[in-house]
């Protein structure tokens, strides 16, 4: 392969032009004569960004795996490049051949967080695809998103023909079947998407029509046919085991934030953490075999050559091999060098001692995420982290000679008062004194102790006990994060702890994509428009231009943001089940107004309705 | 034992900056499952030193990087072992062991033949044999080099080993080495001004030949490829 899409002089000119050049180890290639469907897999943000994702390229291996079926990679240009191509109308190409998306059959866009909705509708732009599903024709792709932003689709439900709710491991696989038989017999588009509509997991948003009440929340979201589904429910894979991963990963050439070898352990989390919307959708838990998963890690280090091997889950934990794998992987990786990194355990002996074996003690940092300052709303939260244990902890790993703790929470959470976000101060200062309490003076390694307490501003999202919940404001943000700011100056250790809070601006905006309904489109179109995309980088985001997007459309920020929801309220995002049912997070959102802890799906069955599944956690206790 | 490893690179993979060619060997290197040497230490590195770097959008036919293994195969082996994990366009050309007392592979380096073509549209008006040699007959090539902090006056022709103009096509063996080394873009350029004329940014393709080390004997100075420095093992 020795086409590529850019010429020379504009490769020269763009920052790391190896973003666009493909040809890395472990891509594929098909010969065209042998292939009958050409899938784009897109990430809507960098190349460096997009590369990182797991979920694109268990799916790449997947569609690749089927013989007539080409499937390659498509990332958001660069701002730079961005600029070039608009100018020399240069048609948006994928890595692999090159050649233009608008020549596909279909684009697949994973949608992994709210703040890159204009980065999709510039990678239909420069791909010349029509940013309305309703003005695409038979020619174009057919665009289907993915990912856990479609949890609530209808904010983008517009750019979209279809959209695929849940693990992609499952329905795929029907859905090239439906596409190649519609197009061996020469029907329309129109008919390939009313078939689709059919085919478990895949919602198509021009077959559903959303009626609004005068108050302007939801009446009704109700297909426009009788044969389309009323509800779509999400896919899942049961055996977690016995399903597609790859075993080749692609190995960029410059280096990806993700630049290691990912070991997905488990689906789903047992914890239940009521702001959380990944503990919600991802339901059940599911365990993959600890033997696979060692064979997983040898295969993949050999395929790719990195030097780095991580695991991927929502809390590795609470995986029940933990032990195991991590001992086996410091045993196999120590002596072929290879680092292993390891996410966010729970701090206890055995994660300490594994700690300091892959890690420079004095080097790394601790972290801890209780979410909240106070015990009262950490209870509210059902964030199973008690002051005792967190302490405890800290203590043991002091003496094990770590001085670096990070720790994060929330700012905004319901029922929030003063004196729980004065709570932030206070645990960062109570830590601070267990290092002083703990650690003799002579035995202090870099003589002091650094506590780095960080917030963010919280944001409800659909699926979760928190979709009822009024979000703050940007004012109340702001104050909040000065409270914490001067309750931490107060404190005696206050030398020994760094704050660091998010920006608000970006937060609003994603509190409307994440809770909005099929008329934020509008806003997302006209702000896209006017020049916003890459809002994820905050050297990008442009607020003035995103609150002139809503005004123009005579959308109200707060209806979607600061309002407050009754308990009857229909939702737009309420026609997808995605396990869980609404009695069971209206149950939990009252629960934390009480104060109510609610035990995890190890202790005790709580009935979301997960078990629906027939699979995973539920069925093995 | 120290082994030298020649490649070359070509197509797309042109665009691939020095570090990142840097951390795709080492990737590449444990693919091959080379009994390659780490150093000691919290975080353990290999032991691999590149040659020159070879410049973004550049091919080439000689690039050369060193390695220290632990114990060894055969040359044919390693080269047929990288080979089976490159990238299109990266080929592995030769594996040799360098005799303990070798240079590492960046300090041995005095110089580079370089062939420079115009790209296609892009053409010298003029008969480009004849202007050239008119051009190198002079006694100094000054130009003016931006460096990041001043410009510095500079002369080429002593840093021009050789040169040949063949078929509308530059050959050029010049200093490469970590005190003088020079693009062979700067001589090009140079006979452009001289001659009244504007070179354009990207009217070049440029082709690294090959890589030299210096050889001094009995007063008489050879350039050898640095493969030669070794030996086929």
């Amino acid at each position: 392969m020795n086409k590529l899409a850019l010429s020379d002089d504009i490769l020269l000119k763009v920052e790391k032009p190896a973003r666009y050049i493909g040809n890395e180890v472990n891509s594929v290639t098909k010969d065209l004569n042998n292939v009958n469907i050409r899938f784009a897999m897109c990430f809507p943000d960098v190349y460096e960004i997009g590369m990182s994702h797991l979920g694109i390229q268990i799916l790449y291996d997947m569609f690749n795996s089927m013989d007539d079926v080409w499937c390659e990679r498509v990332y958001s240009p660069w701002v730079d490049l961005d600029a070039i191509m608009r100018e020399r109308k240069i048609s948006l190409f994928a890595l692999e051949s090159q050649d233009p998306v608008k020549n596909f059959d279909f684009l697949g866009i994973t949608i992994q967080y709210e703040m890159c909705y204009t980065n999709i509708l510039q990678v239909l732009d420069l791909s010349e695809i029509p940013l309305l599903a309703k003005d695409r024709s038979d020619t174009d792709p057919i665009v289907i998103g993915g990912g856990p932003c479609t949890y609530n689709p209808e904010p983008i439900a517009d750019f979209f023909d279809l959209f695929y709710i849940g693990e992609g491991e499952t329905s795929y696989k029907l859905l090239l079947d439906t596409y190649r038989e519609n197009k061996n017999n020469g029907r329309s588009r129109i008919s390939f998407l009313r078939a689709a509509a059919k085919i478990p997991g895949i919602y198509v948003p021009s077959l559903y029509q959303a009626q609004y009440k005068e108050d302007n929340t939801i009446l009704s979201i109700d297909p426009i046919y009788e044969d389309v589904p009323k509800s779509v429910k999400k896919e899942i894979v049961l055996d977690v085991s016995n399903t597609f991963y790859p075993m080749k990963p692609v190995v960029p050439f410059i280096k990806a934030t993700q630049d290691r070898v990912v070991l997905e352990i488990q689906r789903g989390c047992i914890r239940g953490c009521r702001f959380c919307q990944a503990g919600q959708i991802y339901r059940p838990v599911r365990e993959r075999d600890v033997d696979t998963l060692k064979e997983y890690a040898l295969a993949m280090l050999r395929n790719t050559g990195h030097e780095e091997i991580t695991l991927s889950s929502l809390s590795s934990s609470d995986y029940s091999k933990l032990e195991e794998l991590v001992t086996f992987l410091i045993d196999t990786c120590m002596d072929k060098t290879i680092n292993i990194a390891l996410p966010s355990l729970r701090i206890d002996a055995f994660s300490l001692d594994v700690m300091s074996k892959v890690q420079d003690v004095k080097k790394s940092s601790l972290t801890f995420a209780p979410e909240a300052g106070s015990q009262r709303l950490r209870d509210v939260i059902n964030k199973g982290l008690t002051e005792e244990s967190i302490l405890g902890g800290a203590r043991m790993a002091f003496l094990g000679g770590w001085t670096r703790v990070k720790l994060y929470f929330m700012l905004g959470l319901p029922t929030e008062t003063e004196e729980d976000i004065k709570g932030i101060a206070e645990l960062s200062n109570k830590i601070a004194s267990e290092f002083f309490e703990t650690v003799p003076k002579e035995a202090r390694v870099n003589g002091k102790v650094q506590i780095t307490s960080s917030t963010s501003f919280f944001i409800p999202k659909s699926f979760t006990p928190f979709q009822w919940a009024p979000m703050n404001t940007k004012e109340q943000f702001i104050e909040k994060a000065y409270i914490t700011k001067n309750a931490i100056k107060e404190q005696l250790n206050q030398k020994s702890i760094k704050y660091n809070w998010h920006e608000a601006d970006t937060s609003i905006m994603e509190g409307v994509m994440a809770r909005g309904d099929r008329k934020v489109a509008s806003a997302i179109l006209s702000a896209y428009k006017k020049g916003c995309m890459f809002d994820a980088w905050s050297e990008y985001y442009k607020n003035d231009l995103w609150i002139e997007a809503f005004l123009e459309n005579n959308l109200d920020i707060s209806f979607y943001t600061t309002r407050v929801r009754k308990d009857d309220e229909i939702f737009p995002w309420d026609f997808i089940d995605c396990g869980v049912t609404k009695e069971f997070l209206l149950r939990e959102w009252h629960n934390a107004q009480s104060e109510k802890t609610t035990p995890n799906c190890k202790e005790q069955c709580q009935g979301c309705g997960a078990n629906q599944f027939g699979g995973g956690i539920c069925f093995e206790n | 034992m120290k082994i030298r490893i020649k490649f070359s690179k070509h197509g797309p993979v042109r665009f691939v900056g020095h570090l990142d060619m840097m951390r795709y060997f080492q990737k590449a290197i444990r693919r091959a499952d080379l009994d390659i040497v780490y150093t000691k230490g919290f975080s353990p590195h290999q032991v691999l030193s590149f040659a020159q770097p070879l410049g973004v959008g550049l091919e080439s036919d000689g690039e050369y990087f060193d390695i220290e293994l632990n114990s060894k195969t055969n040359s044919k082996d390693i080269v047929k072992r990288l080979n089976n994990t490159m990238a299109d366009g990266v080929t592995i050309l030769s594996a040799v062991e360098l005799p303990e007392n070798a240079g590492n592979a960046m300090a041995s380096v005095a110089a580079a033949k370089y062939q420079i073509c115009f790209r296609e549209g892009c053409k010298y008006p003029g008969d480009l044999e004849k202007d050239f040699m008119e051009f190198m007959n002079s006694d100094t090539i000054t130009v003016t080099k931006q460096t990041k902090k001043s410009e510095i006056i500079l002369d080429l022709k002593p840093s021009i080993f050789a040169y040949q103009v063949l078929s509308d096509r530059f050959y050029f063996l010049v200093d490469a080495s970590s005190a003088g080394n020079i693009k062979p873009t700067l001589i090009v350029d140079a006979f452009y001004r001289d001659k009244g004329l504007q070179l354009g940014e990207f009217d070049l393709l440029i082709t690294r030949i090959d890589t030299y080390g210096k050889m001094e004997d009995n007063e008489r100075v050879t350039y050898k490829p640095l493969e030669e420095f070794g030996s086929e093992f």
